[in-house]
């Protein structure tokens, strides 16, 4: 009995050493930002003394993306140009008297654990704005949430039409939607690549099966073969779908997916044999794909992919923001770094503007409410919202990929641009 | 089979080998058949091309993806039915120490591209000492999982070891997550770069258009399994130990009462499937090319699954199931998106196979080779 109590406290004290080892970087972030607003508190006096501080007190802005997990490395660069602004743009709130923090969510690309989360944001009574999620299909059920609060969140990387288009006053994004960006795609295949034939393949979740589905449409339209329409889940053998794919050599395989699944198969299809296209289109910008996908990016047809996330290159007034990120963070920033930068404005520009017509701290509507008033030049162009939260003209990338690693993913160009109205709230 | 246990070469050695052969070709000749006579069948549903001639097109590629994954999945299954076999609950934390056995043979072929001498060793021997790092380190995984998990439990009822064992899973997933993120800071673990794995055979097949393709992994995948599928005949029904462990599978009171150490004795049984467990994620990686602490999951189900249709409990029984289930998933994965013009994909390959399971299962409940070995009281 005694060697069994002994085995359970020692079982005890490893897992709680193992918690204190997982605890630990979460505990820091918060203190990291918090030294940082102080900081700048400090700074800020001389300028607030005139000014007349309002009563005060803590504003938090959320933000929800996949810290950890196979998608973590688009979440994590969310949640850093997400941290970046606040560290840089926050200065008229604090200059106000508050006290402006960041709380961080790991949504781990997962509905139920972004809904979970979503309900902890909600009863955070500090909390009046939000900067999330990476997946469609974390953020239209999480945003049920929001909505019911009244709580809003700017995406700054959900291309699902049916994100905005349920028309919630707090739901915004600072990109373009699919219904565009797959045309655009199936518009390039068939037009620029001279394709006679698309394999077309999706990852099952709303963000990938939506886009799949926008690409068949317009493919059927234009008479681009469809040879099949498939979806999976898998993420290590392929081999039911390279087979086909092998022996039937589509010129194009059009992939709806995030860059984790897609990479693994594009290196076994161009191992097994296939000569054609790789087409992609946002999940798979991130420079992970390269690590994981070699070589297979570059040889036979190469790879495009369209995106409403243009490289740093596209958007001139980046550049600055790309030397600071990667003074802050150490390394050059991702995909959807710069849109989170942009959300994160939006939120500040419109609590202030909500804190300042209110003469205090703004209730959580009066902040959405402003949202939709927000106009403001942001790294990624002229941000202001229509009534459904859509930018009213978002821009569209066509990228081909000439990168074989990770370091290389700068090398990337960008083929066409496209500047696409919204198509508003449909039928 | 009594009668041939004279010649040790026959027993351990061609008699395994001829069974191996035999299930994998019966297997595949039987699905096969089944295929194209369901391919003449729906010939007249399909008009825009002719689905006997790319049902051939595929067929041996199908087989061969089949055979390969279907090698990997007996591999793994072995683990589950060996320790199913001695104490008679499902050790659900058997696919972690797989995915381990994955996870460290990549590092270690990471670390020798790192130190840049993995262009310049032979391939072969990489491939070797993956293997051997991954049979070390997940036998002794497996072990300890026992010691610290599974052995004070041993009086208990079946189903506490069973929970025990799932939360070992969870457990062991996220150490692995966390030694990863605080080491390498990566989520994907991939496997670098060498040798001429990905290249093909190109095989001339009198009558066909194009060659049969067989990727050189493929056959180094096949052949690795086999040949620990021997070692592991060899080890059990060849060495006083192997005789103890199924003295203690048959019956754990009376064996211990014969002077056999049974604490002894279960641990060496979770050090073999352990290890055997960590060659088949090896095996697997080179296969997957990335893994993730996540990626045991899926695999460790197909192989309890093959475990269960094979007979659980019986080791030749796992072999066949686990081929059975590879070439089942193959056929079903490539086939049903032709034959049902695109209204089932790839998709829904699982359930496919799965309801194949159950059908096998209602009609013989203890498995393909059922033996009442699980029934035990």
């Amino acid at each position: 009995m005694n060697k069994r109590l002994f085995a359970l406290l020692s079982l005890l004290v490893i897992a709680s050493m193992a918690l204190a080892a997982c605890g630990a970087p979460a505990a820091e972030e918060p203190a990291a930002t918090e030294a940082a607003a102080t900081e700048a508190a400090t700074e800020a006096p001389a300028a607030t003394e005139e000014a007349a501080p309002a009563a005060g007190g803590t504003i938090k802005i959320a933000t929800q993306s996949p810290l950890s997990g196979g998608q973590s490395l688009l979440g994590v660069a969310i949640k850093q140009g997400a941290e970046l602004a606040l560290e840089q743009l926050a200065g008229d709130l604090i200059a106000m008297g508050y006290d402006v923090q960041l709380a961080p969510y790991d949504d781990q690309a997962t509905p139920d654990v972004g809904v979970a989360n979503a309900k902890n944001i909600v009863a955070d009574a500090d909390i009046l704005c939000g900067v999330g999620h990476l997946n469609s299909g974390v953020m239209i059920p999480s945003s049920e949430e929001y909505h019911t609060a009244n709580l809003a969140f700017v995406s700054p990387a959900n291309t699902n039409p049916v994100v905005t288009t349920r028309g919630y006053l707090e739901v915004n994004r600072v990109v373009g939607r699919d219904d565009v960006q797959a045309p655009a795609a199936e518009e390039f295949a068939f037009t620029t690549l001279g394709a006679q034939s698309v394999y077309i393949i999706h990852d099952k979740t709303a963000y990938g099966q939506g886009v799949a589905e926008f690409f068949r449409a317009a493919a059927e339209e234009d008479g681009l073969e469809v040879v099949a329409f498939e979806g999976t889940e898998e993420q290590a053998n392929f081999d039911a779908i390279v087979t086909p794919v092998v022996a039937t050599q589509p010129d194009v395989v059009f992939f709806a997916g995030i860059y984790n699944q897609a990479g693994v198969f594009f290196k076994q299809a161009r191992d097994a044999g296939y000569e054609g296209t790789f087409l992609g289109t946002d999940g798979m910008d991130s420079s992970d794909l390269a690590d994981i996908a070699g070589d297979a990016l570059t040889t036979g047809g190469g790879m495009y992919y369209t995106t409403v996330a243009g490289p740093a290159a596209a958007y001139p007034s980046a550049a600055q923001f790309a030397a600071d990120y990667e003074a802050k963070f150490g390394a050059a920033p991702e995909a959807y770094a710069a849109q989170a930068y942009d959300s994160m404005n939006v939120c500040l520009t419109a609590i202030k503007a909500a804190a300042e017509a209110a003469g205090g701290k703004p209730s959580r509507l009066q902040v959405a409410e402003a949202i939709r008033q927000v106009n403001i030049e942001g790294l990624t162009g002229n941000i202001a919202f229509d009534d459904i939260g859509d930018l009213p003209t978002a821009q569209y990338f066509i990228i081909k990929v000439n990168a074989a690693a990770a370091a290389d993913w700068g090398t990337n160009e960008i083929v066409e641009v496209l500047e696409v109205a919204s198509p508003g709230k449909g039928e | 089979m009594k009668q041939f246990a004279a010649n040790p070469v026959y027993k351990f050695f061609l008699f395994p080998i001829g069974q191996i052969l035999l299930f994998a070709l019966g297997a595949s000749v039987i699905l096969s058949l089944v295929t194209v006579l369901l391919a003449y069948i729906f010939k007249f549903n399909v008009t825009d091309f002719d689905l006997v001639e790319r049902t051939m097109l595929i067929l041996p590629q199908v087989i061969i993806n089949g055979l390969t994954i279907g090698f990997v999945y007996s591999t793994i299954a072995l683990g589950y039915t060996m320790v199913y076999g001695v104490l008679e609950f499902i050790n659900f934390s058997h696919s972690e120490i797989f995915m381990v056995g994955g996870i460290v043979g990549i590092q270690l072929m990471a670390y020798f591209e790192h130190a840049g001498v993995l262009a310049t060793m032979n391939e072969y021997l990489v491939i070797a000492l993956a293997i051997l790092l991954a049979l070390v380190v997940s036998g002794s995984l497996a072990v300890t999982v026992e010691r610290v998990a599974y052995k004070p439990l041993r009086g208990a009822p079946k189903l506490v070891p069973l929970i025990s064992a799932i939360g070992m899973s969870f457990f062991l997933q996220d150490i692995v997550r966390l030694i990863l993120s605080l080491t390498t800071g990566e989520f994907n673990v991939i496997l670098p770069k060498f040798g001429t794995f990905d290249e093909f055979w190109k095989i001339a097949v009198p009558g066909m258009e194009d060659p049969l393709r067989i990727q050189i992994k493929s056959v180094l995948i096949v052949g690795v399994a086999v040949l620990m599928l021997v070692i592991l005949n060899f080890l059990v029904n060849g060495t006083k130990v192997g005789k103890a462990i199924r003295a203690v599978a048959q019956d754990r009171p009376s064996a211990s009462l014969m002077g056999i150490n049974v604490n002894q004795i279960i641990s060496i049984t979770f050090l073999i499937g352990g290890a055997l467990g960590g060659a088949a994620g090896v095996l697997f990686a080179l296969k997957a090319t990335k893994l993730d602490p996540f990626s045991g999951f899926f695999p460790g189900l197909k192989a309890f699954t093959s475990a269960v249709l094979g007979g659980i409990g019986n080791l030749t029984g796992a072999l066949l199931g686990g081929l059975v289930l590879g070439l089942l998933e193959s056929f079903s994965a490539s086939y049903l998106g032709i034959f049902t013009n695109g209204a089932f994909g790839a998709e829904y390959k699982d359930i496919f196979a799965f309801a194949v399971l159950i059908i096998v299962l209602i009609f013989r409940p203890s498995g393909l080779l059922g033996q009442t070995v699980g029934q035990k009281a």
